[in-house]
């Protein structure tokens, strides 16, 4: 653990590298981006392990989630970083004669990125590659709930990366607490909403710019679906985006789900059927699901569903294994609304489902509850469609699938380049994506299979890898 | 002394005599409704002053209060208008842009005279600074709504296939504008309007010190705009408390830095988002290979003639060449008296100073020791009718407090240098300003400029009227602020940007779904890495 003194100094040192302006330099940039993909390359077994150490989880789901991910921002960073970097014109009056203007991209200065336990790699080092990109100095403060791979970050961060430029500080919410005293230009904050408070609160000492990623109860509103192969699919979708996914302990997970009473038994039934194909009969030894984080958070979710309402209204697994830290996919159907499992974001592999007279009054349901970063809805009704969009509002809208939003990400075209280096202040429940991209040209979103085609030919490996990824999925199926 | 401007009532100087802000009685419509509460209702009042303590009794006519309670109700009155759909729509967000279109049209003298009660701002640059500004803002919205408000289809890569994604820019809700003194109608309007386009319900609190111009916008608002959705709440810091305390979906704040942090602390609570649009020593960088003549006018443009210095992105102090410095006087002073006369304290194209409190500010910065010796030019001053001359102060020390905080008002430093690359290091040694200016032909010097300050905006070879142009974002950076506005900017602030992702139930890629064989695995691994051989061998299941 650091002292007091060492910090100051430390980020005296930073400020200093940084005033000397080698960071702002393409070629500096470009090294570092390329250091982490090293990084990614040549430690995974050592990743694979730290995540299985923390978490238990499951190699592919780690690689799938963390590493894959981060491979693929980094390679879309290095192949935009150019563009990126390059000013913008701004469109001009026709009385402005002589006149030209642009947005410059500059980086902030000294960043402090904060990361959750929950994805200790992922939810470091995407925000790490964006605040490199943009040509900043960072200090990293990952979890201590999370300490193997706390501590693999820091080793790993100084071999492979400058470290007059980037710093991992361990520790936990005494030192946090010290980083948050210090000044920096900007404050990358993952956790919780509590906790979103006090940074933010702290940030007012310096006027900080924040980017605050929280959390929120996600729902998942599930339609009726006339054909059983878009059942199943829904299902297997929703099943893997709760408790494939970190054991819904994320802040996209889905949290609860929302169900026509008429179709609820189907669901119910589908579902467990899934979890077993997914997850084994017996899940905790089939090692595909990622333990519960600790003990308090394990008493935490025992907690929910102590209520005996709550209890009588589980449908399926429920129990939680104190020593191994495993709770079993767990399904409520109807728990009371008041009770805690539906007021505060579970986070955990529970799963209630809320059954409506019609689908169309999980809108209003939504929009009683705080704003969520992710609303998911499986429907084919272009209508619930429309109507999901502009009268609820979250984070993001996915139909017809989970997760999948941030871990294939999408290059979204943000309105200026200045969303990569500037403020991007977070309200309750909402996010900002975690990367963009600054692609400018002007882009249909369908893909055909003419593109499919071409894509193909190019050879970029991101569609090659796709267009791969594709057919071997149908292969595979 | 640090003085903060929005937080202390004006007060008035014992004895005083002519125009002066708080010098005449407010008389208000009381307004009882449909409402379930009164309006804050001032008539006259007056307040006793302590000069040795500064602290100052308000006495009060009045009674209803603007308090938390009434500010709850009305947030809570607004939310429910925004809830019920009201503001959302195309048609509702035109209506509104269209009317205060008509309001500019309409009320222009009523308008120009409120600036002038406040600020003795002459007709003409109320006109061009404001007004026009409001105008053309507005125009460009009610032109580009529809297409603003058109979600961004976004490239997916066969990663997702068959998918198709789009940002859809949605209101957030609520939101506060809190707006400042110096541009009283422009700096609340130019917010509200970026509000209103986004399809928000706003609440406007103006600057109690630009209180002519605070009354106007309340009445004009009222009169022009819908109630249910847009309002405005006139007082000071009790009221603004009692707004903060409020959950808001935004806030916008323009004004100091000092209770810019208030304002996020406040904030904070409620993680709502905020723009804070602050200030800072904006400096003018002088060369000496210029048209002097030029030059020289549009920095007095972007001082004496802004407001008289009191404005954010105003030139605050001039560095320059030792050999230069002379020149630039000489020239400076010649342009002076073509711009405001002989004598420019009877000048009418000069904006006075805005209180008395701020007159004392800076007058206790030209009387300091440190720089009283360095006046050389201008300095003549009447508290009376808070009038100061355009002051030129040469080689002023950096420790002196002109040089430590903000002007805000018609006292120009000129620092020399060696040479102009030494300036980079006295800026760099300053919080990062709202603007930065540099006059020069010189290119090399134009791209380290640009390259190596740091500046929420810049300037070359001209002062302020960046922030006229619509396709540059107006906002600081560091302690000038964060979060900017303007142009389609002002539609993005008060927008959510929702990701909106449309996957289809074809071509499901069971390769991410346990149960994780190893085949998955390695298949999985091979694809990512783009690794044919692997993915081959995969395959086949070697």
């Amino acid at each position: 653990m650091e002292n007091f003194r060492d910090f100051e100094r430390d980020l005296g040192e930073m400020r200093e590298y940084y005033s000397q302006g080698k960071t702002k330099e393409a070629s500096w940039r470009k090294s570092q981006l390329k250091g982490l993909l090293t990084l990614l390359k040549e430690k995974e077994g050592d990743i694979l392990n730290a995540l299985k150490q923390d978490l238990g989880k499951h190699q592919v789901e780690t690689f799938r989630d963390e590493i894959g991910t981060l491979i693929k921002t980094l390679n879309l960073a290095l192949e935009s970083l150019r563009e990126w970097m390059s000013g913008r014109k701004a469109k001009l009056p026709r009385i402005a004669l002589l006149t030209s203007a642009e947005i410059v991209p500059e980086p902030l200065g000294l960043v402090l990125i904060i990361s959750s336990w929950n994805f200790p790699f992922g939810l470091s080092l995407e925000p790490m590659i964006g605040a490199l990109a943009a040509g900043n100095t960072v200090v990293l403060k990952p979890s201590e709930l999370a300490p193997a791979s706390a501590s693999l970050l820091a080793t790993a961060l100084s071999t492979y990366l400058d470290n007059k430029a980037v710093k991992v500080i361990q520790g936990g919410p005494s030192v946090g607490e010290q980083l948050l005293q210090q000044r920096w230009d900007k404050i990358f904050f993952t956790g919780s909403a509590r906790v979103g408070r006090i940074v933010m609160s702290a940030a007012v000492k310096h006027l900080t710019p924040i980017t605050l990623e929280l959390g929120g109860k996600c729902p998942a509103v599930l339609d009726y679906l006339s054909s059983s192969w878009d059942i199943k699919v829904a299902v297997k979708r929703i099943v893997y985006g709760k408790y494939g996914c970190c054991a819904g302990q994320a802040c996209i997970a889905i949290d609860y789900i929302l169900v026509e009473k008429k179709f609820t038994r189907t669901v119910v039934e589908l579902m467990k059927s899934m979890i077993k194909e997914m997850f084994g009969e017996n899940p905790k030894e089939s090692h595909s699901i990622a333990r519960i984080i600790n003990k308090q958070h394990l008493l935490r979710l025992k907690n929910l569903l102590k209520d005996p309402h709550v209890d009588a209204s589980t449908v399926y697994g429920g129990s939680v294994d104190e020593d191994n830290l495993f709770i079993e996919p767990t399904i409520l159907v109807d728990p009371p609304l008041q009770a805690e499992i539906m007021t505060d974001e579970i986070f955990g592999p529970l799963l209630p489902i809320i059954t409506l007279e019609k689908i169309e009054d999980s809108i209003q349901f939504i929009n009683s509850k705080p704003k969520a970063l992710a609303i998911y809805c499986f429907t084919k009704n272009k209508t619930l469609q429309r109507r999901m969009i502009s009268e609820t509002s979250s984070g993001s809208v996915t139909f017809n699938d989970t997760i999948i939003q941030v871990c294939y990400h999408m290059q979204l075209i943000p309105s200026h380049l200045e969303e990569l280096l500037e403020v991007d202040l977070v309200g309750t429940m909402e996010s900002s994506h975690l990367t963009h991209s600054a692609m400018r040209k002007p882009l249909q979103g369908e893909v055909s299979l003419l593109n499919f085609g071409l894509d193909f030919l190019h050879g970029t490996i991101t569609s090659f890898n796709s267009w791969l990824l594709l057919s071997i999925s149908i292969i595979l199926d | 002394m640090n003085i903060s401007m929005e937080l202390l009532r004006d007060f008035s100087s014992v004895g005083a005599g002519a125009s002066r802000a708080f010098s005449y009685p407010f008389t208000r419509k009381t307004k009882q409704r449909q409402l379930s509460f009164a309006y804050l209702i001032r008539t006259s009042y007056s307040f006793k002053s302590c000069s040795a303590t500064l602290s100052l009794t308000a006495e009060v006519e009045e009674k209803p209060k603007f308090d938390v309670d009434n500010a709850a109700l009305l947030a809570g009155e607004l939310r429910k208008s925004f809830n019920s759909g009201r503001t959302t729509n195309y048609e509702w967000r035109m209506s509104q842009l269209k009317s205060i279109e008509k309001m500019l049209e309409e009320k222009e003298n009523d308008i120009t005279e409120a600036l002038y009660k406040d600020l003795s701002k002459p007709g003409l640059e109320a006109f061009v600074a404001e007004i026009s500004q409001v105008k053309s803002s507005c125009k460009l919205a009610l032109k580009e709504l529809s297409r603003w408000m058109i979600p961004e289809k976004v490239k997916t890569s066969l990663t997702t296939y068959p998918s198709s994604a789009e940002i859809v820019s949605e209101p957030l809700g609520v939101v506060l504008v809190i707006s400042t003194w110096n541009f009283p109608f422009l700096l609340s309007l130019d917010p509200v309007i970026g509000a209103i386009s986004a399809g928000n319900a706003v609440v406007l609190k103006p600057s109690e010190i630009s209180p002519a111009t605070s009354l106007l916008l309340s009445n004009l608002v009222e009169e022009y705009l819908d109630k249910s959705a847009i309002r405005v709440v006139e007082g000071s810091v009790d009221e603004t408390t009692a707004l903060l305390e409020q959950k808001w979906d935004k806030i916008l704040y323009t004004g100091s830095a000092k209770v810019g942090r208030i304002v996020m602390a406040a904030a904070a609570k409620h993680l709502t988002p905020v723009i804070l649009e602050l200030g800072g020593k904006c400096p003018a960088v002088v060369d000496s290979n210029i048209n002097l003549q030029v030059a020289v006018r549009r920095i007095i443009y972007g001082k004496w003639a802004c407001n008289n210095g009191q404005a954010c992105i105003g030139v605050d102090y001039i560095i320059t060449t030792k050999d230069f410095a002379p020149k630039l006087i000489d020239a400076l002073r010649y342009e002076l008296e073509q711009f405001f006369g002989k004598d420019p304290m009877e000048s009418k194209d000069i904006s006075r100073i805005v209180s008395s409190s701020h007159f004392a500010r800076l007058a206790m910065l030209m009387d300091d020791d440190l720089v009283s010796d360095k006046i050389v030019l201008g300095g003549q001053r009447d508290a009376n009718q808070l009038k100061i001359a355009p002051t030129i102060l040469l080689d002023v020390p950096e420790d002196a407090q002109i040089m430590q905080e903000e002007i805000f008002g018609p006292l120009m430093p000129i620092l020399t240098v060696e040479k102009l690359e030494d300036s980079f290091k006295i800026i760099q040694s300053k919080p990062k300003p709202l603007a930065a200016y540099l006059f020069t032909n010189d290119e090399q010097l134009k791209k380290n400029f640009v390259q190596n300050i740091s500046s929420g905006g810049m300037l070359i070879n001209d002062t302020i009227i960046h922030v006229a142009t619509d396709g540059l974002p107006f906002g600081g950076v560091g302690e000038s602020g964060m979060g900017s506005y303007h142009g389609k900017f002002s539609f993005d602030a008060f927008s959510h940007k929702k990701a909106v992702l449309y996957r289809s139930f074809d071509a499901d890629a069971s390769i991410r779904y346990p149960p994780y064989t190893t085949q998955k695995q390695r298949l999985l691994k091979a694809v990512i890495n783009g690794d044919i051989v692997s993915i081959i061998l995969a395959l086949i299941g070697w």
